[in-house]
């Protein structure tokens, strides 16, 4: 290991992680938004948006990102919707990612059975509170492993970002190893990026996991 | 209106060119796919069982594999190899070792859920019925672990063609290099190719693992 070289390129890695961070957290979050709407629209049955939100997911579930991406970003500008490339990078995280999350939200709402929703109202509580006290809490606590893996699975989707000339750890990896063959150092670094990226993710994810399972009932 | 580009994919082999870039990136798929489901479940079904350090060791390489990126993966081993141990190995082959040992980590995980899903009554009452070991594997737990197994290992393996679009990151000519060449070669004549070819792209990959996945849900609701 060439220790000063691996002074020198630090900030690189660091100033990528953070742009990978950055996509990976704004991509996630629309992708929740996504989800949530497309299971909202499907739980209440509302024709037409129930069968294109059906569509959507079909289509993003059974695609790979690099070819949404490549599409978003080389083809969509032929018929006039350019982007930049961390635009794209997020929407194209939020046009997979929303497929998954509406899949895991779905299954949560799913697990909680009718009688829950039945006896609640018959104990007096409105629609509302019926969902907000009895249908959410279960529904979160199933859904939420689901959740954290595919949170986990993004992130690690935000790697082809470098496909879209986005200067991600891949990306300077790439670029680094190019310039100076100091392949051991550049591959080292990326590895331990991305571990400080995931671990702590899939770390709390577990933690958080344990402490809702008082949730789940009826099981 | 406006040209999109489709006029390409008509144009000499350019369409069949496609397939078979498409063909490249699936070979690579099935040959992992191949090798993880033997491994998988060779792995599954013995990991831990009675050597510790081989547990642990084996945990290790499980987790490293489970949190790495695959795109990761791919660089330590097209990358990494040539520098450590001075191998040349090409774009197939990288990716072939990489999807093969993720691929084997993914089902081997698959095959342990699914037999310790099986509740441990079952297990038990089926011996006090007088079953001996073997039979208690092949009437009661391996027919109800394989139900689950089967549509859970049909997603991994549309998960496993979806993943090798990667191999184009370490210079393998598949399908979206074929799409770029082709783009690249009307750039003149019809400049805006790239939508109606990369649209062709993404729906063959659809196409592709559309009905896997189908067939997946169907058998998990069948069996469920």
């Amino acid at each position: 290991m060439d220790w000063e070289y691996v002074e020198k390129i630090l900030p690189l890695y660091g100033k990528a992680a953070v742009l990978t961070v950055r996509i990976g957290v704004l991509g996630i979050f629309f992708a929740i938004l996504v989800g949530l709407l497309c299971s909202v629209v499907r739980q209440m049955k509302i024709p037409v948006l129930k069968q294109l939100a059906s569509v959507y997911i079909e289509l993003s579930r059974n695609t790979p990102l690099l070819v949404q991406l490549f599409f978003i970003y080389y083809g969509l500008p032929k018929i006039g919707i350019r982007t930049d490339p961390e635009t794209c990078g997020v929407a194209g995280l939020a046009f997979l990612g929303g497929s998954y999350m509406a899949e895991a939200f779905r299954s949560g709402l799913e697990a909680v059975g009718r009688i829950q929703h039945e006896s609640a109202l018959s104990l007096g509580l409105t629609g509302l509170q019926t969902f907000r006290y009895v249908i959410l809490p279960q529904a979160f606590a199933i859904s939420f492993p689901g959740i954290t893996a595919n949170v986990i699975f993004l992130l690690k989707e935000t790697s082809v970002f470098s496909a879209i000339s986005l200067m991600d750890l891949m990306f300077t990896a790439k670029d680094q190893i190019g310039l100076y063959y100091k392949t051991t150092e550049c591959l080292a670094l990326l590895v331990v990026f991305y571990l400080v990226i995931l671990l702590p993710v899939s770390l709390l994810g577990s933690l958080i996991e344990r402490r809702l399972r008082h949730a789940e009932f009826g099981t | 209106m406006q040209s999109l580009g489709l006029e390409v994919l008509f144009k000499g082999k350019n369409f069949a060119r496609l397939l078979g870039g498409l063909w490249a990136a699936l070979k690579i798929s099935l040959i992992s796919i191949a090798i993880s489901m033997v491994l998988g479940i060779l792995l599954g079904i013995l990991v831990g069982r009675k050597n510790r350090i081989a547990g642990a060791v084996m945990r290790c390489y499980l987790e490293f594999i489970h949190i790495m990126p695959q795109m990761v993966l791919l660089f330590l081993v097209f990358f990494g190899t040539a520098k450590a141990f001075g191998w040349n190995l090409s774009g197939e082959v990288s990716s072939i070792i990489v999807f093969s040992l993720w691929g084997t980590a993914e089902m081997s995980d698959l095959v342990r859920g699914a037999v310790t899903s099986i509740p441990v009554i079952q297990h038990e009452s089926a011996m006090a019925l007088g079953l001996s070991r073997v039979q208690v594997y092949r009437y009661v737990i391996l027919p109800q672990a394989i139900r689950r197994l089967i549509p859970q290992s049909i997603n991994l393996i549309t998960r496993m063609i979806k993943t090798t679009s990667l191999v184009l990151m370490i210079g393998v000519v598949e399908i979206l290099k074929v799409a770029q060449q082709i783009i690249e070669a009307n750039r003149k004549s019809s400049p805006n190719a790239a939508f109606g070819v990369y649209l062709t792209v993404f729906l063959l990959y659809f196409l592709l693992c559309w009905p896997v996945s189908l067939l997946a849900k169907r058998l998990e609701k069948r069996w469920g």
